[in-house]
């Protein structure tokens, strides 16, 4: 009777309705979205440039990472920065990937999606929003946009910022060059700025290194 | 420590929160004890002073959904007329019903004792880590509730 009864309740443990994680993943994003408790929402982003990592804000697009970056780490910064109540939710991040699907397509040529700027502040932030003024098909140098953020000499330190660029693509951190033309360095690799200045026409068509 | 994405909680915990919520109050229910758990969880996220042990936290909150769904199919034995198609197949029930019925309708402790030693697997240590009570006093809550339970189910 003993061994029978506690054979029972083992059984039942193992036998235990099976759960469905991907769908108490997506309703818990739906009810947070609604309640307007879900504070960072992201999605993926199928580009031409591998898989993007889209992440918005109720203020707007905070994050956009190129494959490789380590999405478990980005997520913990925004957990400590911005909000822990962090949640896939690939559809509150549509506006962005219509924008950028735009883009790509060569139908866009300046995002209108608003920019949370909160993980950039001081001279970064000036340099980033200096250089989201650079016009689509056109170039700037890391001396302009330091000068533009009013330290002319202090292009190293805008080299830096536009490295740490949090949302590339969006604030053009690409169109940015050395003064005598030389590519410069990008967060994404060599590879991804050069498609992005083909894509503008800024190089050629199928120009190499 | 700081607060982890959420996200990461519910991938961490939600299979086994689930299991311990599917013995307390069986599957149908569990499901919403779940969803409720996990809303209630991010509603308080943020003004969690550190992450310290998190998966109690998420234990505690649980613990209090399965004791209102228990209370409130209690106040309603035939929750099967409330709505429900009397001809719709019943959903599948792939626990052993007769006698987690029982377990159901035990004391609180004891339930959850009997969850964490029969459905979860756990030491006794672990299990009065998880109540919040000495390791004792789990084994007591344990052999109380067998107890109880072989009489219930003996009659």
């Amino acid at each position: 009777m003993t061994d029978d009864l506690e054979r029972r309740l083992t059984d039942a443990g193992v036998s235990g309705a099976a759960l469905d994680l991907a769908h108490l993943r997506g309703t818990l994003a739906r009810r947070a979205a609604d309640e307007g408790i879900l504070d960072v929402a992201y999605g993926i982003y199928d580009s031409p440039l591998g898989p993007l990592t889209v992440m918005v804000t109720a203020r707007g697009l905070v994050r956009l990472s190129y494959p490789g970056e380590q999405i478990s780490a980005e997520l913990d910064e925004l957990a400590e920065r911005v909000s822990p109540r962090i949640l896939e939710a690939p559809e509150r991040t549509d506006t962005v990937r219509r924008e950028l699907d735009e883009y790509f397509a060569g139908d866009r040529r300046a995002f209108d999606v608003p920019i949370d700027w909160r993980l950039v502040g001081g001279f970064a932030g000036d340099v980033l929003r200096a250089t989201a003024q650079i016009p689509f098909g056109s170039v700037s140098s890391y001396r302009d946009v330091a000068a533009e953020a009013g330290s002319p000499n202090a292009y190293r330190a805008a080299g830096n910022a536009l490295g740490s660029n949090p949302v590339p693509i969006v604030v053009p951190c690409h169109r940015v060059l050395h003064v005598g033309g030389g590519l410069g360095g990008y967060t994404g690799g060599l590879d991804r700025k050069r498609f992005l200045l083909r894509l503008e026409g800024v190089l050629p068509a199928g120009a190499g290194a | 420590m700081h607060l982890p994405p959420f996200e990461t909680l519910i991938d961490a915990h939600a299979p086994e929160l689930h299991r311990f919520l599917v013995g307390c109050v069986g599957p149908t229910e569990a499901e919403d004890c779940l969803q409720e758990t996990f809303m209630s969880a991010l509603r308080a996220y943020p003004r969690l002073r550190h992450g310290d042990n998190l998966r109690a936290w998420l234990y505690t909150i649980a613990r209090h959904k399965a004791t209102d769904a228990v209370r409130r199919m209690t106040r309603r034995p035939t929750r099967e007329l409330d709505g429900v198609d009397p001809i719709a197949p019943p959903e599948p029930e792939p626990l052993d019903e007769a006698i987690w019925g029982v377990v159901r309708s035990l004391p609180t402790k004891q339930r959850d004792a009997l969850v964490h030693r029969f459905v979860l697997d756990l030491a006794y240590g672990e299990i009065g880590a998880r109540m919040g009570t000495s390791e004792e006093a789990a084994r007591q809550n344990v052999s109380a509730g067998l107890r109880r339970l072989r009489r219930e189910v003996a009659r």
